[in-house]
């Protein structure tokens, strides 16, 4: 299942003081099993792209097709479309409402009107992917577990419907560090397992590890779009962006800098510290 | 959906009229209320209606915000001007069968719709060119020489102040939700009275958790900045009055003078 957005364009407000351009003649395709790492500076235009993905804005001018299909076409269900393209909002914890976790987590199967036993097998098989005991959680109010808990109970309501894309806006923001790699790793496990990803983040460090591909976004239009590599030997479009690259692409700018033979294209932890360890093993041997 | 409540919503443009003092707005606009509930002929409205569009145009308003803000009231408007019509008692105008429409039910229909409609129309002017800061420390200034009496002036202007200062978040939040139920498969379009009452559950449970969360944050907030209520508080932006308020107050005494004429002197019935 392809995305692919043409020339959208987006305007709040359009027409009044409050108008703001967000979006500019963006134009986006995203294939199966990729990751996509959406990434820019506040205010950048990612979340509102993020939520014509699955249909809830429409462009105001401009196409998004889901396998080739223009979603705001007439025939287009987009209660289905939105079941197959999984939305998880920025904060999705403050969207739970019922009073147990199974009932929440069963909110969005039952809207797609499966029968019971199959809504209670997805509601366990999600509470199992996102690491919550269905045993010991399925019946407990979700308000009195901790905040990483509840963004998991969240999360679960998504996947429960099985979607094949998987959008999220900051999965991890406000967590604790344990809390953050505890969701890290189940959206690992996640597009591993062949479920698209598309992730805003802040966090380079996370991308590094993480995407395939990373989109940059800079004042509503995409700045860059390429592989890990490709994006983070850019410091200079990023910084344009107002973003940083990651701390090991940092630590190789400065080694340069400072006239030491690092490649130009690193970017992960393990390859600075192959090329540091290289550097010191051939000064050792000069000696 | 959510976007079309002008009321209490302020359009952030800089004009003469935003600039006027807001305890002048305040008096103006009531002063202005009361024009409109003089009115005695068409004439009159023709009068108000001239001008609320001279201030909109004076603060740089499109006429499009005023106008959506009466849009939420079409059903009042159709049912007062309906009920008036049917169910008022005078000099029969048409019969047909068990329907009958007199004189005074036509007059009284167009006056009383006619009435909400600029109504709505003033206190939005208001609202849209005044922000809820400006407003609130009108409304404190003017109630406050009832303090002597023990009025709370100062607590409900804060109060108000509050309450406005969350509308625009809370709507945010709604929408935000909103999005996050649909992005569930909640449907809050389709299906009768009972099925949509139901549907909103899933919107208003998280609405009222965040809604009381911040609550308790701002509660928070406010104590931890030594906040401690009325007595003794300087205030950032002192009032004052300009020559431009004197201005704005000698055109609303024209526009009452004027109101004040037509309704003496032009005979009622001749235009309605």
């Amino acid at each position: 299942m392809s995305i692919e957005l043409k020339h959208v364009n987006y305007v709040y407000s359009q027409g009044t003081a409050f108008q703001h351009t967000a979006l500019q003649d963006v134009s986006l395709k995203i294939q199966d099993h990729e990751f996509v790492a959406l990434v820019g500076h506040t205010g950048c235009g990612k979340s509102t792209l993020v939520q014509h993905l699955n249909g809830l804005l429409k462009p105001t001018s401009g196409q998004v097709l889901i396998n080739g299909e223009d979603i705001h076409g007439e025939h287009t269900n987009r209660k289905a479309l939105r079941q197959r393209v999984g939305l998880v909002f920025q904060y999705p914890e403050y969207q739970l409402f019922e009073e147990s976790v199974e009932k929440d987590i069963a909110f969005g199967p039952k809207n797609m009107g499966l029968p019971e036993d199959e809504i209670h097998r997805r509601v366990i098989a999600a509470m199992e992917m996102v690491h919550l005991d269905p045993a010991r959680l399925a019946a407990v109010n979700p308000f009195e577990l901790s905040g990483g808990q509840m963004r998991r109970v969240a999360i679960a309501g998504i996947l429960a419907m099985q979607p094949e894309i998987l959008v999220m806006d900051e999965p991890a923001a406000g967590l604790d560090p344990q809390g953050r790699d505890a969701i890290l790793g189940i959206i690992r496990d996640l597009h591993q397992t062949g479920t698209t990803i598309i992730m805003v983040s802040h966090a380079m460090d996370d991308i590094a590890d993480l995407a395939t591909r990373i989109v940059v976004m800079n004042h509503g239009q995409i700045a860059m779009d390429g592989t890990p590599r490709e994006v983070f030997c850019r410091a200079d479009v990023m910084r344009e962006a107002g973003l940083e690259i990651t701390e090991a692409a940092r630590l190789a700018g400065t080694l340069r800098e400072r006239g030491l033979p690092v490649p130009e294209d690193i970017y992960t932890q393990e390859e600075i510290r192959d090329a540091i360890l290289r550097l010191w093993k051939e000064k050792v041997h000069a000696q | 959906m959510l976007n079309n409540i002008t009321l209490g919503q302020y359009y952030p443009v800089d004009s003469l009229v935003h600039r006027l003092d807001p305890r002048i707005k305040i008096v103006l606009t009531i002063v202005t209320l009361v024009a409109v509930f003089l009115v005695g002929t068409l004439a009159g409205y023709a009068l108000i209606l001239a001008f609320c569009l001279l201030v909109a145009r004076l603060s740089n308003v499109p006429v499009r915000m005023l106008l959506k803000g009466i849009k939420p009231l079409r059903f009042i408007l159709i049912l007062t001007f309906f009920l008036n019509l049917f169910f008022t008692s005078g000099t029969e105008l048409v019969h047909v069968g068990f329907v009958i429409i007199t004189r005074e039910g036509l007059r009284q229909a167009i006056h009383f719709s006619l009435r909400l409609v600029f109504l709505v129309m003033t206190t939005s002017l208001m609202t849209l060119t005044t922000s809820p800061i400006q407003l609130s420390d009108g409304m404190e200034m003017l109630f406050s020489p009832l303090k002597v009496i023990h009025f709370p002036a100062h607590e409900l202007a804060m109060m108000m102040s509050i309450a406005l200062r969350f509308i625009p978040t809370l709507m945010e939040e709604t929408d935000k939700i909103m999005k996050a139920q649909k992005a569930r498969g909640a449907d809050f379009e389709s299906g009768n009275l009972i099925q949509r009452a139901k549907s909103m559950i899933p919107l208003l449970v998280p609405l009222f958790v965040s809604a009381f969360r911040r609550a308790g944050d701002l509660a928070l907030a406010m104590e931890s900045r030594c906040y401690h209520g009325g007595e003794h508080r300087t205030r950032l932006r002192v009032l004052r009055i300009t020559r431009m308020d004197y201005l704005a107050c000698v055109a609303v005494a024209v526009l009452l003078a004027l109101v004040i004429l037509e309704s003496r002197f032009i005979p009622k019935g001749l235009i309605l």
